[in-house]
């Protein structure tokens, strides 16, 4: 097997990021199934890398040409995703400052006497 | 039968004065204004004028402004909410005419539809307010032709069942959202705008929120 040098860069950046991913779980940072989900998405990624023929199968049964054509349209799609995912997170956490600050402008209100 | 006036303010320091003065000239004297993490002296001044005060300690948006003071209404049972702009644009002479069919119990909210004359606001704002309509009824299936107006008026049955979750300008068109899902009636009554120089620049924001709202609308609809 012929391993070219963009191959040998990759892996070794998708095994750092795999390490962060099993350190962040055994931090408890993240929850088993965010940690599951990274671990797949960059072991899958190391497979890919390291055997590009074995995903033209793939590839072909779903009626693309390359496996490298489905790796790309499928990152793509779950990026799309992801980003959506965080703008939606993002919006919940806002909300949340907004119930805090309100909150907090409530209870610090001077006690007013409506007639 | 209390009727509180809601002022949100950022950074409104060179109209509130004359705002409270014009509110209480017609006798509304229940007005709370939200500080809305202003910068500049709206804060000092709001407690000058012995109004009910609540402050928002960081700049969270009109929706966020307007939300506290729903709440605010709820918790001391106010009958009617108006909501009032601070920078100037409206008159309190309005309210009266908002609050009519609030009393004879035709309306459940009242929005004050700007009449404006020719040339006073520019074309390109005028766009932008006809795309805000028009977003709002694809959202919400209302049609109103003034989606965006800052002057609105609210019976006891809206306000308990309003639940406002937009923090930004996009809550103009959220009110329609509210009305829609719980069936309020909604009527229209016209006002007079005023568009000083100040009052555009302090709303310039109206015309980008109009770009902004249908996309965080949507966002909305996701969060939990």
């Amino acid at each position: 097997m012929n391993i070219n040098p963009i191959q040998i860069i990759l892996v070794i950046f998708l095994w750092f990021a795999l390490s962060r991913v099993i350190l962040q779980f055994r931090l408890g940072q993240i929850s088993p199934i965010l940690f599951s989900f990274w671990a797949v998405i960059f072991t899958s990624a190391i497979f890919v890398v390291f055997l590009p023929n074995e995903t033209t199968l793939l590839a072909q049964a779903v009626g693309i040409g390359r496996g490298v054509d489905l790796a790309v349209y499928a990152s793509i799609v779950i990026l799309f995703y992801l980003v959506f995912r965080i703008y939606v997170y993002i919006e919940s956490v806002r909300h949340d400052i907004t119930k805090l600050v309100r909150q907090i402008a409530l209870e610090n209100s001077p006690k007013q006497k409506i007639k | 039968m209390k009727t509180l006036i809601i002022v949100p303010a950022f950074n409104e320091g060179k109209s509130l004065a004359g705002v409270v003065t014009d509110l209480r000239s017609h006798g509304f004297k229940d007005i709370v204004v939200i500080n809305d993490g202003s910068t500049d002296k709206t804060k000092e001044i709001a407690k000058k004028q012995h109004v009910i005060l609540l402050h928002h300690l960081i700049n969270r948006g009109l929706g966020a402004a307007l939300g506290t003071g729903f709440e605010f209404a709820k918790r001391n049972n106010f009958d009617f909410i108006v909501t009032f702009d601070s920078d100037g644009q409206h008159k309190a002479k309005e309210i009266k005419s908002l609050l009519a069919p609030l009393f004879a119990n035709t309306a459940d909210v009242v929005i004050g539809k700007r009449i404006l004359k020719t040339g006073q606001i520019p074309h390109s704002r005028k766009i932008m307010n006809f795309l805000a309509n028009v977003a709002t009824y694809a959202f919400f299936g209302i049609w109103t032709s003034d989606s965006q107006s800052g002057l609105r008026a609210f019976n006891k049955k809206a306000i308990a069942s309003i639940n406002i979750k937009a923090d930004r300008m996009e809550v103009s068109s959220e009110f329609f959202r509210e009305i829609q899902k719980n069936k309020l009636n909604l009527v229209e009554v016209p006002i007079e705008a005023v568009y000083t120089k100040y009052s555009m620049a302090s709303s310039s924001q109206e015309s980008l929120a109009s770009v902004k709202m249908p996309i965080r609308l949507l966002l909305g609809q996701f969060r939990r």
